[in-house]
C-alpha cells in the first residue's frame, strides 16, 4: 500500500478498521479512472445531469475601473454548486464498488444536497452528518436533503458545525465499513479522499481553461477560490498550476484561516495545516459561511502554501457581506457566502485580468444575510 | 482518561484487580472513540488537561500504582510535541508503552507502540503488527468506536484465531466489552480484556465503584 502524500501532508492517520478499506477505494479509484466506460459516464452525466461545462461570465459592472473579472459559474450546477461534480463521481464508484449506503457530512448543506441528489438518482441509501449549528443557519438544505430522502442526522456536541459532523460521519464508517460509502465532501481525510475529489473538482479548471483561451485568447493573470476544506480552489487550480505565470490565490475566512494562522497537526485522518493549539488540539473555527467553518485544509493547500506556488490571504464576514451585497446589485447574482470571500479579495487584487470561482448560488444564505 | 482525580482512580482499579492501566490523554477530536470517552475527552481538555499536565498525572499515578501504565492517545498530540520526545518523556513518567488510535502499523514505524489490529486487518497486516507491536496485541472486538455493545462481537473469535495461526504475541481484546459476562467469554478467546467505557462510567460514581467493578471483571476472569 502507498498512501499518497503531498510533501509532508496528507497520509492516512485513521484507525486500522478503516485501512482495509481504503485500500480497496484506492484500488477500485484506480481501475475506474483507467475504465473508459466510466469516465464516459462521469462526462455523460456531467453534461445532461449537471449542466457542464459551466459558463464563464465576465462582470459588467461589479468589477472596478481597470480590471476585468470572470466568474467560472459553478453556481448554474444542478443542485446550485459545484459540490455535485465531486458526489456525482463519487456515488458512480460506489456503485462499482457495489455499497448500498451512503454516509456524508456537510457543513453549508451544499455537498448533503449534492449526496443526497445523487443517491435519490442512483437509488442508495443516504445519510447526512450535520452540525445542529449549521441546521439552524442553513435551513433550506435540510428541508432539501429530506425531500431528497435523506436522513439528516444532528450532530449535537462540540462545535455543532462541519468538524463535528465529519467526525460523526467517520465514525458511522468505521462501524458499517462493510456495507458502506463515506462520500466526503471535500479535498480532506485520509489518502485516497484527497486525490479522488481533487480529480473529480479538475473539471472545472480544465474547463475554465479552454474558455479563457477561447475567450479572451490568454490565460488570466490570476486565480482566485474560496478555500474551506479547498475542494473547488483545488478543481480550478488544476486547470492552471503549470501555467506558472498565473497567480493561484486561496481566500479563507479570517476566522477559519487553517493555512494562514493553522499549525501541522493531525485532523480527520491527514496531516494538514490546521488551526490547533501548541498540544494539538483543534480549536473552533469561526465564519459567518457555513462551508468555510472548518478548522482544517486539504493537504494539498498545504503543500502548494508551503512551495510558493499558491498564495492564501483572507477575507472577514464584513468582507463577503460586502461582495455578496455588489454582486447582486451590479450584477444580479446571488453568490453563496463561501465564494463572496473570494469576490471580496479579487476587487482588491493588484491583477488585470482575474478569474473568479463563483462555487455555488446564495438561495442558502438569504436568512444569514439578512440577519446581519 | 487524565486528570485530578485519575491516580487515586487508577489505584482503585488496580486494588480492584487491573493488571495494566490505560490512562487517557485526551483529544478534541477522537475518531475512535464512542460517546463515553468522547465526553470525558471534553471533560478532560475543558479542564485544562493538555500534553504537559498529562505526563505530570502520569507521574502520580506511577507513584501509587505497581501494574504497567499505558496511556491510549492520538496522532496530533504526538505529532505537536515531537512524536521521539513524546515516546521518552511518556516512558520517563512511568509509562511502559503507548497506545495511538489513529496511527495504523505502517504509518510512522519506528514509534514504538502497543498496535491495534481489526476484524478488517488482512492477515498481511496482522503479520505486521505482531512483528512491530511493543509486549502485546490489541484486538480490536468490533468495526466500530469504543462504548458497550449488548453482545460479544461475533467477529472476535474468528480474529484471534487468524491472529494465534501468525503470532505468539499476547492478545488483549478490546472496544465493545462492558460487562462481566463479556468479559469472561472473550478472555476464553484472548489472553487479556480491555474495558473502556464502562470502566469511566464505573469512575464517575467514585473510587470504590470502580474498585467494585473492575473487582467484578476479575472474579469473572478467574
Amino acid at each position: 500500500m502507498t498512501a499518497e502524500t503531498y510533501g509532508e501532508y496528507g497520509g492516512r492517520y485513521v484507525p486500522e478498521t478503516l485501512i482495509p478499506a481504503l485500500d480497496e477505494l484506492e484500488q477500485g479509484w484506480n481501475e475506474a479512472l483507467a475504465d473508459e466506460t466510466f469516465r464516459a459516464e462521469l462526462e455523460r452525466l456531467g453534461e445532461r445531469y449537471v449542466g457542464r461545462p459551466s459558463p464563464l461570465y465576465e462582470t459588467e459592472r461589479f468589477a472596478p475601473p481597470g480590471r476585468r473579472i470572470v466568474l467560472k459559474r459553478e453556481d448554474l450546477n444542478h443542485t446550485g454548486a459545484h459540490k455535485i461534480n465531486n458526489a456525482l463521481g463519487q456515488i458512480l464508484l460506489a456503485s462499482r464498488l457495489g455499497k448500498q449506503r451512503i454516509v456524508a457530512e456537510t457543513g453549508a448543506g451544499q455537498h448533503g444536497v449534492a449526496t443526497a441528489t445523487v443517491c435519490a438518482r442512483f437509488g442508495l441509501e443516504c445519510v447526512v452528518y450535520m452540525g445542529s449549528e449549521d441546521m439552524r443557519r442553513q435551513h433550506p438544505n435540510v428541508e432539501r436533503m429530506r425531500l431528497l430522502g435523506a436522513h439528516v442526522e444532528p450532530v449535537e456536541f462540540g462545535t455543532k458545525t462541519l468538524k463535528e459532523a465529519t467526525s460523526e460521519a467517520i465514525r458511522d464508517w468505521i462501524a458499517n465499513v462493510e456495507s458502506t460509502y463515506y462520500l466526503i465532501g471535500s479535498c480532506v481525510g485520509p489518502a485516497p479522499y484527497p486525490s479522488i475529489v481533487r480529480e473529480l473538482q479538475a473539471v472545472i479548471g480544465r474547463e475554465a481553461r479552454g474558455q479563457m483561451l477561447d475567450a479572451y485568447n490568454r490565460l488570466p493573470d490570476a486565480v482566485v477560490a474560496c478555500v474551506g476544506g479547498g475542494s473547488n480552489a483545488i478543481g480550478l487550480f488544476a486547470g492552471f498550476v503549470d501555467d506558472a505565470e498565473v497567480r493561484l490565490v486561496g481566500v479563507e475566512a479570517a476566522g477559519a484561516a487553517s493555512l494562514g494562522s493553522g499549525r501541522a497537526a493531525v485532523l480527520h485522518g491527514a496531516r494538514s495545516s490546521v488551526l490547533a493549539d501548541e498540544d494539538g488540539q483543534v480549536l473552533d473555527a469561526h465564519s459567518i459561511s457555513a462551508g468555510l467553518d472548518y478548522p482544517g485544509v486539504g493537504p494539498e493547500h498545504a503543500a502548494l502554501r508551503d512551495s510558493g506556488r499558491a498564495e492564501y490571504v483572507t477575507a472577514t464576514d464584513e468582507d463577503a457581506l460586502g461582495a455578496f451585497h455588489r454582486l447582486a446589485e451590479k450584477e444580479g447574482i446571488l453568490p453563496a457566502l463561501e465564494p463572496a470571500h473570494a469576490l471580496a479579495r479579487a476587487l482588491d487584487l493588484d491583477a488585470e485580468l482575474i478569474l473568479v470561482g463563483l462555487s455555488g448560488r446564495g438561495d442558502k444564505d438569504l436568512a444569514e444575510v439578512l440577519g446581519h | 482518561m487524565a486528570g485530578p482525580e485519575t491516580p487515586e482512580l487508577a489505584a482503585a482499579a488496580e486494588a480492584g484487580g487491573a493488571d495494566l492501566v490505560e490512562i487517557g490523554f485526551p483529544f478534541s477530536d477522537p475518531l475512535a472513540d464512542g460517546p463515553v470517552i468522547r465526553r470525558a475527552a471534553e471533560r478532560a481538555l475543558e479542564a485544562g488537561m493538555r500534553t504537559e499536565a498529562c505526563l505530570e498525572n502520569l507521574r502520580s499515578i506511577r507513584e501509587r500504582l505497581s501494574v504497567p501504565l499505558v496511556p491510549m492517545t492520538y496522532a496530533s498530540l504526538l505529532e505537536a510535541y515531537g512524536w521521539e520526545r513524546f515516546a521518552q518523556d511518556a516512558r520517563a513518567a512511568g509509562a511502559e508503552s503507548l497506545i495511538v488510535a489513529d496511527l495504523p502499523v505502517d504509518v510512522r514505524p519506528e514509534l514504538e507502540r502497543v498496535q491495534l489490529v481489526a476484524p478488517t486487518s488482512t492477515n498481511e497486516r496482522i503479520a505486521l503488527a505482531a512483528q512491530r507491536t511493543d509486549g502485546w496485541l490489541y484486538l480490536v472486538t468490533v468495526a466500530g468506536t469504543t462504548g458497550a455493545r449488548t453482545e460479544l462481537s461475533p467477529a472476535l473469535s474468528p480474529l484471534v484465531e487468524r491472529t494465534r495461526a501468525l503470532t505468539d504475541v499476547p492478545l488483549y481484546a478490546g472496544f465493545g466489552i462492558s460487562t462481566p459476562e463479556q468479559a469472561a467469554a472473550a478472555a476464553e478467546l484472548a489472553d487479556g480484556v480491555v474495558v473502556g467505557s464502562a470502566a469511566l462510567l464505573a469512575a464517575e460514581e467514585g473510587p470504590a465503584a470502580l474498585e467494585r467493578f473492575v473487582g467484578q471483571l476479575r472474579a469473572a476472569l478467574a
